[in-house]
């Protein structure tokens, strides 16, 4: 674990813990959500229905919330309005069974910030819920992004690493800067697939992981240590290889 | 009596009905009208008539006294039939006329009177009844002149009957109509009526008769045939979807449970049981993949995500997949090339439209390796052209191809070539496209590329 409140160093291989409330009526996928939560080191809260998630998500700062989109006593969606209603800007992650097209779209209207379908990978979701809880705190306006010595420059479209020019299509330009912004973090495949491409259906194909190694090819190869990761089971991470 | 129960529980009998109602009412108010009018012309005809006899008489008394009036009297109550003629004295006696009674109705006032009175003419007596007037002369004679009311009464009767027999004729006619019509129009009714329970007793092939003659019937006909195309057809997928989800899904559930089971029962180390679980994750990540094609096709055949469709510019998903795939394409040995790329607006959902794009490209790259040297360079090869209304993006490769004999096949669910198995796949990439297709009121098209495979998409253009 690292020291918390270094979200702006873009050093960390751990993001600071976090403060979640988890609202899933189901005890088994609760259980396994709360302890996978804390094991990563972040505190949790737990509601099983949606009055109480709702009553727990006015009365305390949260930082990330996961609802689920069917509860006893008042849905998921309605809650989310409800939170919104009240001018609240928790950020919140929706977990449904209905993965369609316009069920995620449905979702988002409603409020929601972020919409992960079930059954998910547990990483997917950990990896999720820590990018929704760091865009609440991290500086937006930043034009120049840093890891070790690879520096992205927003402004003028320029990568370097150390002294040497990167020269970069578009789209690996968009793939970088996603990356770098969530520097330390794991990205899964489908976060970049929706951030770096903006769409949100099924690639089939390792599509992102050929796009990656052509990145990687492009940073890293001739440099003594390298730093886009593949995390395995999960999605990849850019950091300071030298901690 | 059922017989007759059914009829008037017709839809046509009960019209027919109603419409008679209405008619007889309006007859019968147009004869009383026309009664009405006639009466009133009658009747001021004959008080005009009644008026000028008085006037003469009572000049012929001024210039001849009572004698030379009586004198008239008789003459004229000889000749005209149905005028009553009476002159009676001052002291009420009668001098001349036709009508005693009426002379003995001393309390009788001067004006306009109708009364009932015994008519004695040619040995024949009859109560009559009569429009009169008492007019008082100078010396106190009293002069009646009147006229039976006969012709009235008599018209009366017959407007009685023309309109008891008009409407009596009316509801015979509209019966015997309503019988016809009834018979006539509800026999395609009934016809439809049986073919339809026909049809819910199970005989689901059977289809409502069309007579041909393009009437409203057979228009209700054809489309509740069409109707019950559509619900064949998704019946029919829904049957096929539930074999292939048996057959296809059963499998890889068999495979990850067996690898489990195998784990169990051998391996030793957490290194091995690691192993095994995490195949177990990559087979259910599989599973989940082909579950959410299958509910993407069946929502997408069912028409519904409208919710989400918009305006969507095509040559934007074009290129992006282009671009997406063509590092892929590069590690798999094949050029990929984006052609001509119009822009162009259709109606749709940007995300279902960019999966079938991917899907057709993915499966290029799959599938699009040549079979041999000779057949050209191994090429991908994307374009898009606007054709009339539509576009048509257009996913070529120089593969083996499909045998045009399994072009219809492979647009169906599961439905994987027997060479094409050793590959990974679910079989459903295409039909999700051509569900897609569907979806956007559009079409897909296998055609042969000489050698490989060339597929069209179209869809129609956005006419905002």
């Amino acid at each position: 674990m690292f020291h918390p409140a270094c979200h702006l160093c873009g050093r960390c291989a751990t993001f600071m813990d976090m403060k979640i409330l988890v609202v899933e009526d189901d005890a088994d996928a609760a259980s396994y959500l709360l302890k996978g939560l804390r094991e990563s080191g972040h505190v949790v809260d737990h509601a099983a229905d949606g009055e109480t998630g709702l009553e727990l998500a006015l009365s305390s700062a949260y930082d990330v919330a996961v609802v689920d989109r069917m509860l006893p006593r008042r849905d998921g969606l309605s809650l989310i309005s409800a939170v919104r209603s009240e001018g609240r800007e928790l950020p919140i992650l929706v977990l449904s069974a209905l993965g369609q097209v316009d069920d995620r779209v449905m979702g988002l209207r409603a409020g929601g910030d972020d919409y992960l379908t079930k059954p998910y990978a547990f990483t997917e979701l950990l990896a999720r819920v820590e990018a929704l809880g760091r865009r609440r705190i991290a500086v937006p306006t930043q034009t120049v992004y840093r890891v070790g010595d690879l520096e992205l420059d927003r402004l003028s479209h320029s990568a370097r690493r150390g002294a040497t020019e990167i020269d970069l299509q578009p789209r690996e330009f968009r793939l970088l800067e996603y990356l770098m912004r969530n520097a330390g973090q794991v990205v899964t495949r489908t976060m970049l697939l929706e951030h770096v491409w903006d769409y949100h259906f099924d690639p089939q194909t390792n599509v992102i992981d050929v796009h990656i190694s052509r990145l990687r090819a492009k940073i890293d190869k001739g440099f003594d240590h390298a730093l886009l990761h593949t995390v395995r089971g999960a999605g990849y991470m850019i950091r300071d290889g030298l901690r | 009596m059922t017989g007759f129960g059914k009829l008037i529980r017709t839809t046509a009998f009960r019209l027919v009905i109603t419409y008679l109602l209405a008619f007889v009412i309006f007859a019968g108010l147009l004869v009383g009208y026309i009664a009405w009018n006639a009466r009133r012309v009658m009747e001021g005809q004959l008080n005009e008539t009644i008026e000028t006899e008085i006037n003469s008489l009572a000049e012929q008394y001024r210039q001849g006294g009572p004698r030379r009036l009586a004198a008239v009297i008789e003459r004229r109550a000889r000749q005209a039939r149905g005028f009553i003629y009476v002159l009676t004295d001052p002291r009420g006696e009668m001098i001349a006329g036709n009508a005693v009674e009426i002379a003995t109705m001393r309390d009788l006032l001067p004006g306009w009177h109708e009364l009932s009175y015994t008519r004695s003419e040619d040995q024949m007596t009859e109560r009559v009844f009569a429009k009169l007037r008492l007019f008082v002369l100078p010396n106190n004679f009293r002069l009646v002149v009147g006229h039976d009311l006969d012709d009235r009464t008599r018209m009366r009767q017959v407007l009685r009957q023309a309109m008891l027999a008009s409407v009596l004729l009316a509801l015979l006619l509209g019966l015997i109509g309503a019988r016809v019509i009834s018979r006539r129009v509800l026999r395609p009714v009934e016809d439809m009526t049986d073919a339809a329970s026909r049809i819910m007793a199970g005989n689901l092939a059977e289809r409502l008769p069309v007579r041909g003659v393009g009437d409203e019937f057979d228009r209700l006909a054809l489309h509740l045939n069409l109707m019950l195309n559509r619900i064949g057809e998704l019946m029919t997928g829904l049957r096929e979807v539930s074999d292939n989800i048996a057959h296809d899904l059963r499998t890889p559930l068999t495979r990850i449970r067996a690898a489990s089971e195998e784990a169990l029962r051998t391996a030793r180390t957490p290194e091995d049981m690691k192993l095994a679980l995490e195949r177990t994750i990559e087979e259910s990540d599989g599973l989940i993949k082909i579950f959410n094609a299958l509910l993407m096709i069946a929502r997408a055949e069912a028409g519904s995500a409208s919710g989400t469709l918009g305006e969507v510019e095509m040559s934007e998903i074009v290129a992006d997949l282009a671009e997406m795939y063509e590092p892929v394409a590069e590690e798999a040995g094949l050029s990929l090339s984006l052609g001509d790329n119009p822009r162009a607006i259709v109606w749709g959902n940007r995300e279902l439209l960019g999966q079938a794009v991917a899907n057709l490209i993915d499966n290029a790259v799959k599938y699009g390796r040549p079979a041999d040297a000779t057949s050209g360079p191994a090429a991908i090869s994307i374009s898009a052209r606007l054709v009339g209304e539509g576009l048509e993006v257009v996913v070529a490769d120089r593969g083996e191809g499909i045998p045009e004999a399994e072009r219809d096949r492979v647009l169906d669910r599961f439905v994987r070539l027997e060479k094409s198995r050793a590959l990974p796949g679910s079989g459903l990439g295409l039909s999700l496209v051509a569900a897609i297709a569907r979806l956007h009121h559009g079409d897909i098209r296998l055609e042969d590329n000489k050698p490989g495979l060339r597929v069209v998409f179209r869809l129609p253009l956005h006419t905002s």
